[in-house]
């Protein structure tokens, strides 16, 4: 039923303009995306409880291959649309989950840490199961042609927003092992956690790449739309609210090295600044901003 | 009375493992202590044992907590394993009179399966732990070196360092820590992650302190301090273990430095107040503190818990977890017995091939010794038969003997279901009388 409802957008696209063998090719991606990403998510769990080298490599392989399998269903989406998926819900959503599978899997090896994983990729697969249950049964209608720097615009924002994804994962974690740590009774998951300075390291590490992604997609998006109007659009409710996150997650790394602020405190503020990364890319694009609106 | 599983079989296989020994449940320290070999006269034993030709391979597993003669016996009769009790107790001197039960004798799958059960830790006394394997794996590196070894043993204690290794990775049997100091150091490790680069003020010079201190050096721990009412029993414990030593004057200066602080010391009242503690924490820029108080009256002021960024942990949390940790690691047993059971399955199948291979060998033996005996028998009354005809006759009876054997030796290596093996091998031996035919 769940795989079911998570190929269903896919099988639903615009018969017309795919032909019968991409149809079956994008089916068949997104099935075995969601297989690996389950895969995955059940090595990463076996090495939770047990620690072996062989299924952490496994598990991180297979992350590799749900990634590789998301990237080839978006590439045959966006030869479809001849643009980055940005414009329907399910695209965005998709766009949104394997950038955040990328993300994690840099973060992963460059810290050689992955007793994270388990986490992500649970909320990878509920994020897939989620994009098939609530996205709308309409044709894929490809959005007007808006050149390569209004795609890397989307990518990179959309990539800012995964990573903050992430950061709010690490920090909810952070903030469970604390709990578990100050109440003197740790039970039965709590020594499955990582530690708390590798959760911080990691979560730091997460807004950087976030931050650095939306400041590179803001510039990107400014400029281009100082190319087609002539102006900066400053008012935009989506402008201001991604200056806003720029300022909160600023303020986060700022405040996550003082002393009143260090460890659990800045990662309640970190898990609290995702908040308003989710009403920017829900209810900003959907009611209040106007060139922002895609779906 | 000695516990023994020998008596329970009827049809004894012909590749036997036997076991004799004691244990922690079985016998007090004070039994254990006179029965227990150093490894000189663990090497002197298996030597003597096999030129008594008691024992054909031998490994002696002796360490705090056991003493135990793991041997294949060269003649299957029902005294090998009295010979070996015998071996035992004049080995160490000891009147028999006072084994008084403390002694099991185990022989076959039963051997085996104990054997497995203790390098998998859980025949320990602190149930999971990891050293034992190691001691296992020296004592049959010993044997294996000394050529007390033969491919039965060679085949059990490598089965059995794979167990050990299994059940540590595929089970939480040995997963959590079990002893205060080492509880204290897992936590730490919880907040810190790699405790290499990090740094530890050590508040007492007593045994649980230097227990902790021992884990965090096996962990790499950065820098190591030593504080003590008495600072020469500080410099000592500074000296063994690579430290530096604090004069008690200077506790307070020293105390915003560590990332990791345990305290033990002996007496009445706090050493380290909530506002030291504060201030420390000011003096890290709110860097965590990871505290473990060991100290009965408490070292460390009980209003510091609330401090943030400050873990404190005192003898009774470590003592719950410790207990939390027992549990879990008893509920792993039915896992770990599982991979014995596996392991004891596997060494079975071992054994009924090899006894294929053997009672096939036995057969061949026989046949062949009946078919000289009746060739020169009948050849004899046959003078007019020329020697080239004779040499015909001995390949045809020859080849006649390897077709017999052909199919039954295939069916006892290759056969579904080692209880019909063995079953058939049991048979086999007793239908053409080769235990009798041996005697």
């Amino acid at each position: 039923m769940l795989l079911f409802a998570v190929v269903r957008p896919i099988q639903r696209y615009n018969p017309s303009r795919a032909g019968g063998a991409s149809q079956f090719m994008t089916h068949y991606l997104a099935y075995l995306t969601l297989a690996l990403y389950g895969a995955s998510f059940l090595c990463y769990v076996r090495i939770l409880y047990t620690p072996r080298l062989g299924v952490g490599r496994l598990a991180t392989l297979l992350l590799v291959g749900g990634i590789v399998s998301q990237y080839f269903a978006l590439l045959e989406r966006s030869r479809w649309i001849h643009s980055v998926p940005y414009n329907d819900l399910y695209g965005s959503m998709s766009l949104f989950a394997w950038l955040l599978g990328v993300t994690y899997l840099g973060l992963e090896t460059f810290h050689r840490q992955r007793s994270v994983g388990a986490f992500v990729t649970l909320l990878l697969v509920a994020w897939m199961a989620l994009l098939g249950l609530i996205t709308r049964n309409e044709p894929l209608v490809p959005p007007p042609a808006r050149g390569p720097l209004f795609a890397f615009h989307v990518t990179l924002n959309t990539w800012a927003y995964a990573a903050f994804a992430l950061s709010f994962v690490l920090s909810l974690m952070y903030l469970a092992q604390d709990r578990l740590l100050r109440s003197r009774r740790p039970g039965k998951t709590f020594w499955r956690f990582p530690a708390l300075d590798v959760i911080d390291v990691m979560s730091r590490s997460s807004v950087y790449v976030g931050l650095v992604a939306l400041c590179l997609g803001a510039i990107m998006g400014l400029i281009w739309r100082h190319r087609l109007s002539g102006g900066y659009s400053w008012g935009d409710p989506k402008v201001i609210i991604t200056l806003l996150i720029l300022a909160v997650y600023i303020a986060y790394l700022c405040l996550s090295r003082s002393s009143q602020w260090r460890g659990a405190r800045a990662a309640l503020l970190c898990a609290s600044n995702f908040v308003l990364v989710m009403f920017s890319y829900t209810f900003v694009n959907l009611y209040l901003t106007r060139f922002h609106r895609f779906f | 009375m000695a516990r023994d599983s020998s008596s329970q079989r009827t049809d004894a296989p012909r590749i036997q493992v036997a076991l004799i020994g004691c244990n922690h449940r079985t016998a007090p320290v004070e039994f254990r202590e006179r029965v227990a070999f150093t490894p000189q006269q663990a090497l002197s034993a298996v030597d003597e044992l096999r030129r008594m030709g008691i024992l054909e391979e031998a490994v002696v597993l002796s360490t705090c907590n056991r003493s135990e003669l793991y041997g294949v016996p060269g003649e299957i009769d029902e005294g090998f394993a009295e010979a070996m009790e015998k071996f035992f107790t004049d080995f160490h001197q000891i009147p028999r009179r006072d084994l008084n039960g403390r002694l099991y004798r185990w022989v076959d799958s039963d051997a085996v399966r104990h054997l497995y059960r203790v390098a998998a830790g859980i025949d320990s006394m602190m149930l999971g732990e990891a050293e034992i394997l190691g001691q296992l794996r020296a004592a049959y590196g010993q044997a294996l070196d000394h050529g007390a070894t033969g491919p039965v043993l060679n085949r059990v204690f490598q089965g059995a360092i794979e167990v050990g290794k299994r059940v540590r990775s595929e089970t939480e049997v040995g997963a959590r820590p079990m002893s205060l100091a080492l509880a204290g150091v897992k936590l730490a490790e919880r907040v810190f992650g790699n405790l290499k680069g990090h740094s530890a003020l050590i508040l007492g010079a007593g045994a649980v302190a230097e227990q902790v201190v021992e884990h965090l050096r096996s962990r790499g721990i950065g820098s190591l301090r030593v504080v003590n009412r008495s600072f020469d029993h500080a410099s000592e414990l500074a000296q063994r273990v690579g430290g530096e030593a604090i004069r008690w004057e200077s506790l307070e200066s020293v105390a915003g430095l560590p990332d990791v602080i345990v305290t033990s010391i002996g007496g009445a009242g706090p050493v380290l107040t909530r506002a030291m503690l504060e201030r420390a924490l000011a003096a890290r820029n709110g860097r965590p503190v990871f505290a473990v108080d060991l100290g009965v009256p408490r070292n460390v002021e009980s209003e510091a818990a609330g401090l943030y960024n400050l873990y404190l942990y005192n003898v009774d949390d470590l003592g719950e977890i410790v207990e939390q940790n027992r549990k879990a690691r008893e509920a792993e047993i039915p896992r770990a017995e599982a991979i014995i059971a596996e392991h004891v399955a596997k060494f079975e199948a071992w054994r009924a091939t090899l006894e294929a291979s053997s009672i096939i060998e036995d057969l061949r033996g026989q046949f062949y010794k009946h078919r000289e005996a009746l060739l020169r028998e009948r050849l004899q009354d046959m003078p007019d038969v020329s020697p080239e005809e004779r040499q015909r006759i001995g390949r045809i009876t020859e080849e006649l003997i390897e077709r017999v054997l052909e199919k039954p030796a295939k069916r006892l290596r290759h056969g579904p279901g080692l209880r019909g093996r063995l079953g058939a091998v049991d048979a086999l031996r007793h239908l053409f009388g080769l235990e009798e035919g041996k005697e």
